[in-house]
């Protein structure tokens, strides 16, 4: 009697465990799917010909006959390869040269010994609360008396310093033990040298995140490149996209502006699966979307 | 002594340059130009000093129109996008197999381009003579109504838009909440087990408690970035978000910078210190709360 009754309890909690388990699938299949569901949408979009596109009142969920014939268009029609190449140019000499000035940097914060570190640091950090919002409107003014807009140079100037990843940085080099820094002093090495040869190899997880990251925020960059050009030879991928929109192929010729979305969203997309386990830990680390 | 505090500096040299041309300068910048009277682009001359750009702008019916927008559109996003993850965390850790399938799979937004997926979010919601589009079809589906997400009635574009936002936030949301509640400690889980404790008490005496600081700061993070939100809107509207009537705070201040309506950094000036006072107030009532119900 009490057997049954135990194996009755037993019986109860295990069916309302599988209930929460399938409910729990459940919830979170459907938001894998309103997370998927654009980039299938984009796809099958950009596969179907303009012709049964504009045919459909109703969409269909699949295509009969795919074609890549909008790919073509999105190459020919608008010039896209050029934004491709001006979004490559922008992102390789930003993060290049962003690693040339944070590494010293961050170098010189966490390893050598000045008046006033202290301060400076306090004041770099500080400037990490400044919002973009402020600055960029005396930077456009700036650029633009340069006469440096619709050049890669204002493009690239403004974005190449950034106080969180010297700060990032900074933090890992303090976790090298101190004792590889005398010794290197030592055997008279100089203190270049040993960034090079010591701390940068040992710091590399750190900073590939860095670069991946900043390349991610590259490639996204939209109100700085839309203020600074208004030649859509020096358009990045986000201006050009909007410049596809508003101007290009025609509003109606959907699937060719679906094809030019997937060929922009591909490069990231790709870094995203190599490195998705990197940029994640990264992003966890304390980093923002922008 | 001497000769290293002179190389540190040259180290440093790039860093504080480029800070110093394109933060600090404009920073001190921003301040003079939104109290320079009349100020011409061109001629860069001005009248005066006073107050006058911020009058300007606090009585400019477009700027009252982004402020309006700009607070619906954090007033409904915060907090759904926070619940949403912490949903989805909470249904994350609970799991084990395809977990981190699911998790790779929601960080996707995170690396995408928002003007692009933009574009496909407008294509989903708009309705065309060619047709009523993915969204509307659905509603059809159900016995609604379909309605011009993306030209139509102003709570439509609104929708569109908090939606958008929060497809955009949650990846990072999800990420943080996730590793918050990988990080509480197990043994607190099996003590509460082990005294038969129920579900929703261990959640609201453990789980909750142990990841509240990461909550807020979700929260305060959230309300910084929702005050400045403007790309998501140009990719669902367009660039002339005045004339859409969707128009953000930042929109606003890119406006009076730049374009058809540009020309006016005082104004834009004016504007965005008007917005940082904004954020600023927000996140100190924010950090407020967080310190009082931390520490209780």
């Amino acid at each position: 009697m009490n057997q049954n009754r135990f194996d009755k309890i037993e019986k109860r909690a295990v069916r309302r465990k599988i209930v929460s388990r399938t409910v729990t699938y459940f919830l979170l299949t459907l938001w894998a799917l309103m997370v998927l569901f654009p980039f299938y949408w984009m796809i099958l979009t950009s596969v179907k010909s303009y012709g049964s596109y504009n045919a459909e009142y109703i969409p269909k969920f699949y295509t009969p006959a795919p074609t890549l014939e909008n790919y073509r268009s999105a190459f020919t029609a608008v010039p896209l390869a050029r934004y491709f190449l001006n979004t490559i140019i922008f992102t390789l000499a930003t993060t290049g040269l962003m690693m040339i000035v944070i590494i010293p940097a961050a170098f010189a914060f966490s390893r050598l010994e000045f008046r006033g570190k202290n301060l400076v640091f306090t004041l770099f950090l500080s400037l990490m609360m400044i919002p973009n919002e402020l600055v960029i409107i005396t930077n456009f003014q700036t650029i633009t008396n340069l006469g440096m807009r619709n050049t890669y140079l204002g493009l690239i100037l403004p974005s190449v310093t950034s106080v969180f990843y010297i700060y990032l940085l900074k933090e890992n080099f303090e976790q090298i033990p101190n004792e590889l820094y005398k010794a290197a002093k030592v055997d008279g090495t100089s203190d270049f040298k040993y960034l090079l040869r010591v701390m940068l190899p040992i710091s590399r997880p750190t900073i590939v995140t860095i670069i991946i990251l900043k390349v991610i925020e590259c490639w996204n960059s939209y109100v700085w490149p839309r203020l600074i050009t208004d030649d859509e030879m020096y358009y990045l991928v986000s201006n050009g996209i909007q410049e596809i929109r508003e101007n290009g192929f025609g509003r109606e010729n959907v699937p060719a502006m679906m094809a030019a979305v997937v060929v922009i969203s591909l490069p990231l997309i790709i870094i995203f699966l190599i490195f998705h386990k990197k940029i994640m830990a990264g992003v966890s680390r304390g980093g923002t979307k922008g | 002594m001497k000769k290293n505090n002179l190389k540190a500096w040259l180290y440093l040299l790039p860093a504080i340059l480029f800070l110093g041309a394109f933060m600090v300068y404009p920073l001190i910048d921003v301040f003079v130009y939104s109290f320079e009277e009349g100020y011409n682009s061109a001629a860069q001359t001005s009248f005066g000093v006073g107050a006058y750009n911020y009058r300007y702008v606090l009585h400019d019916p477009y700027f009252l129109q982004a402020v309006k927008n700009t607070f619906i559109l954090v007033i409904i996003t915060v907090p759904l996008s926070t619940g949403i993850s912490l949903l989805i965390a909470l249904g994350l850790s609970s799991i084990k197999p395809l977990r981190n399938l699911f998790q790779t799979v929601y960080f996707l937004p995170y690396v995408t381009n928002t003007l692009a997926v933009g574009l496909v979010f407008m294509i989903l919601f708009k309705k065309t003579d060619y047709t009523d589009g993915m969204i509307n079809l659905l509603i059809q589906t159900f016995g609604g109504k379909s309605v011009d997400f993306i030209e139509g009635p102003y709570w439509a574009k609104m929708f569109v838009l908090s939606f958008y936002t929060i497809w955009i936030v949650m990846p990072f949301k999800i990420l943080i909440l996730t590793s918050a509640l990988a990080s509480v400690n197990e043994e607190y889980y099996k003590a509460a087990r082990v005294d038969g404790t129920s579900k929703s008490r261990i959640f609201f005496k453990i789980t909750l408690p142990m990841i509240s600081p990461m909550i807020f700061y979700l929260v305060i993070t959230g309300f910084i970035g929702a005050f400045k939100a403007y790309s998501d809107a140009v990719a669902l509207f367009g660039t002339n978000l005045n004339a859409a009537g969707m128009n953000t705070i930042v929109g606003y201040i890119y406006d009076m910078l730049y374009g058809n309506s540009g020309g006016y950094p005082s104004y834009a000036s004016a504007a965005a210190i008007i917005l940082f006072s904004i954020v600023l107030t927000i996140t100190v009532i924010n950090l407020m709360i967080s310190r009082k119900s931390l520490r209780s």
